[in-house]
């Protein structure tokens, strides 16, 4: 009987879902990591999204926005079934996808079989997803995880004075890009990384990782995130680690500081790297923190956006703001737009953004240190902002296509 | 395996009233027929989105669910593996064939990489079929899973092959005598092609010889033993067919979505497979394909069906769950028994003929 009565919900509203076609809308699709590992993640993403909603409108010219979400778990397959029933069934023209490093680089091959539509890239940080053969038609308004590590390598080496450190990662290939980064001017500088270890994404029982973390160095890296990066946090302070810790984007970021139980306090002191600082001065940033905090109740967010949501502010802006450059205007398989999109130069609440020729971002980056804000919340402080970090890191694009694609052994740990 | 004993039942009086339908006992069905044109002029009825999304998926999913239907109902050997060959065939497309990943893929036409897809997926199915044909019942199905679950993580680190947590990407999908087969519509019909070809495939060894000794199997090992019978050459067999029935699921699969990454063959998605058969029933080869249009359509829409609602639709697993277990509670043998049921309460004098159908 239930299946029935599925059944005919399902078909009444499709019947539904058509008959709104009738009004002058765009529709936009969304996808976000809502279930798995990173739902948190995703959760927050969507928070920057609406917050971006209530700031800038819905409304282009005398045309309305209309958004649809779908669902994915961190995985490419889940992510190309949702971006294709959003083309196919919900019949959408423009994509705002995905969260996730490698559903970016599947979400990026697919869009060039649907030339006609405009993807945006709402949050994923893998460097192939822009840098190996990039789909003309993908944007991207966020740093990849090379270019969020930029500065962290340097700091640990100069003011921390580390000289031999470790890392520990989950297996894929936004934590490999954001290794890359690190150890591309870690040991640039000078500094060795020892030992890479790799963990599946979704790992419950990180104690085997933590009986290998090495004794002699000075520091370990973390690059995890989500339920993934408090299970270790947990493990570890079991354990009685110790050691000095330093942070990934997503590892130091709302999503784990403000997590339940003390294990987080284990990050107190901890250097990390990031598109974002938590307590970042500038009146851009402070502005989108207050419209943040006022757009959901205090349980039903992070005490300061998360980089997802960051991310998110930013992709919706940059589609918003293009979308009313050329007022709305879609015809010609959406070239006036996408023309619009390249050009434009995002004011973002993490500091500018403009695009290079792959449509990649180029942007502002934050050293940071986690703090305890003396009531319980953990904050990450910015020690050192760097403007205009591009792809290749600043190094000569040759140089930099000899180090090769982020993987579990590339770089190499020397000066390149 | 009080499903399969249901079955047995059934059995009897067909072979025995109706010795006639034993061909093809669908031929005199006007449901049957009436399915197949839809099924025919599907295109016409159904846009892009519901044709390959929808149907197409239902059909490939079916398929998978159908290999698993033949080794459950007709040998008695629940499988959890199933997905993983198909997985498997969908691996050795993308690596032999063409794609992105060209560090990976050999780059051979697809009509020398599919036969070789089918044929590694076949006997990688084979050996983890002989391997489980050693024990019974939860032990069969704890091996499996353990086959299923080794080959995720296997999938998900390995990098020289499988390409890890990423996948492989952009798999090329056939284009000959000017058509791309991978166009809604041809691909559709090469889908359903296959879906019905696997369909009668099992329908018919169900009652040839060798599908009335698995089953003698399946009632009675010892007592078939003592007849004569290899019993495990039979099972063996069995899993070697269900292989290649899965592998050829997995050949569409591919092509479908035209990338194959871990997420693919994922525990949660073997055991996907188990809840299609399932739900469906595994009495009858239809039972997996009505099992999977429950599913994709429960997969497909659910979240849409709650927010419609004003639900929160971060809750769209609670529906899909509770769907199943309604489903599961008032049939312990699926839509189809309940549907076998409903007739037999309605006709009490033609439900025994009704109930015979299909099997014999």
């Amino acid at each position: 009987m239930s299946k029935c009565s599925v059944g005919l919900l399902a078909l009444s509203s499709l019947f539904l879902s058509g008959a709104a076609i009738a009004q002058e809308k765009i529709k936009v699709g969304v996808t976000a990591t809502l279930e798995g590992t990173y739902t948190v993640l995703g959760e927050d993403g969507m928070r920057g999204h609406q917050t971006a909603l209530n700031v800038l409108g819905k409304k282009i010219g005398n045309k309305e926005l209309e958004f649809i979400v779908a669902s994915t778990d961190a995985t490419p397959d889940s992510a190309v079934r949702a971006v294709r029933k959003l083309i196919e069934q919900d019949k959408v023209q423009i994509l705002l996808s995905p969260l996730s490093g490698d559903e970016g680089i599947a979400v990026k091959n697919f869009a060039k079989t649907h030339p006609e539509l405009t993807f945006i890239n709402a949050a994923s940080g893998a460097q192939e997803t822009t840098y190996v053969d990039p789909a003309p038609n993908f944007f991207r308004y966020n740093m990849d995880g090379a270019q969020w590590q930029v500065g962290l390598g340097k700091y640990a080496y100069d003011e921390k004075k580390y000289r031999k450190i470790a890392t520990v990662g989950e297996d894929y290939s936004f934590i490999y890009t954001q290794v890359f980064g690190l150890v591309l001017e870690f040991c640039g500088a000078g500094g060795q990384v020892t030992n890479r270890q790799w963990v599946p994404l979704g790992t419950k029982d990180f104690a085997s990782v933590i009986a290998a973390l090495p004794d002699d160095v000075d520091a370990i890296y973390l690059g995890l995130g989500g339920a993934d990066a408090v299970n270790f946090l947990n493990q570890y302070q079991q354990a009685g680690g110790k050691a000095h810790l330093m942070g990934g984007s997503i590892m130091i970021d709302q999503t784990i500081l403000s997590s339940k139980g003390n294990a987080k306090n284990a990050l107190i002191g901890t250097i990390a790297a990031s598109g974002q600082a938590d307590t970042w001065e500038d009146p851009g940033w402070q502005k989108f923190v207050k419209a943040y905090q006022d757009a959901f109740p205090p349980n039903k967010r992070f005490p300061s956006p998360s980089l997802l949501a960051t991310n998110y502010y930013g992709s919706t802006m940059a589609l918003i703001l293009a979308l009313r450059e050329v007022n709305g205007d879609l015809s010609d398989n959406q070239s006036k737009f996408r023309t619009a999109l390249a050009k434009i130069e995002l004011d973002a609440p993490n500091g500018k953004i403009k695009l290079d020729s792959n449509r990649q971002a180029i942007g502002t980056n934050f050293v940071t240190e986690v703090v305890d804000d003396g009531k319980g919340a953990l904050f990450s402080k910015v020690v050192k902002v760097i403007p205009n970090v591009n792809q290749t890191l600043g190094y000569d694009a040759a140089v930099f296509s000899k180090i090769g694609l982020p993987s579990r052994s590339v770089p190499e740990c020397k000066k390149y | 395996m009080s499903l399969a004993h249901d079955a047995r039942v059934a059995v009897r009086p067909a072979t025995t009233a109706q010795p006639s339908a034993r061909a093809w006992p669908e031929i005199d069905n006007p449901a049957a027929w009436i399915v197949a044109v839809l099924l025919l002029i599907m295109p016409l009825i159904a846009n892009g989105f519901f044709l390959i999304e929808i149907f197409a998926t239902t059909l490939i999913l079916g398929t998978m669910a159908l290999s698993l239907m033949f080794l459950a109902g007709y040998g008695g050997m629940v499988s959890l593996m199933q997905l993983t060959i198909a997985g498997f065939a969908a691996y050795m497309v993308a690596v032999f064939g063409v794609s992105a990943n060209t560090n990976i893929s050999l780059g051979w036409p697809w009509w020398l990489a599919v036969p070789m897809a089918l044929a590694l997926a076949t006997i990688f199915g084979t050996l983890g079929g002989a391997l489980a044909v050693r024990t019974e019942g939860i032990y069969t199905i704890m091996i499996t899973l353990a086959i299923g679950a080794a080959f995720y993580y296997f999938t998900n680190q390995n990098w020289a092959i499988f390409n890890g947590h990423t996948g492989i990407n952009t798999v090329a999908t056939p284009h000959f005598w000017g058509v791309n087969w991978r166009a809604d519509i041809p691909f559709y019909y090469v889908v359903l092609a296959v879906a019905a070809l696997c369909y009668f495939a099992v329908d018919y060894i169900s009652r040839a010889p060798f599908g009335l000794a698995l089953q003698g199997v399946r009632d009675n090992p010892r007592r078939m033993a003592a007849l004569g019978f290899n019993v495990n050459a039979h099972r063996v067999a069995a899993y070697a067919f269900a292989s290649f029935v899965a592998a050829l699921a997995g050949v569409l699969q591919v092509w479908n979505y035209r990338q194959i990454s871990p997420g693919s063959v994922s525990v949660s998605a073997c055991i996907d497979v188990l809840i299609i058969a399932v739900v469906g029933g595994i009495t009858r080869p239809i039972g997996p394909f009505i099992g999977a249009l429950i599913f994709v359509l429960l997969r497909t829409f659910a979240l849409d069906v709650l927010i419609k609602f004003g639900l929160d639709g971060n809750r769209f697993r609670l529906l899909i769950g509770l769907g199943f277990l309604a489903i599961v509670f008032w049939s312990s043998d699926g839509v189809i028994g309940l549907w076998q049921r409903w007739r037999q309460s309605h006709r009490p004098t033609t439900g025994r003929s009704g109930g015979a159908h299909g099997h014999g």
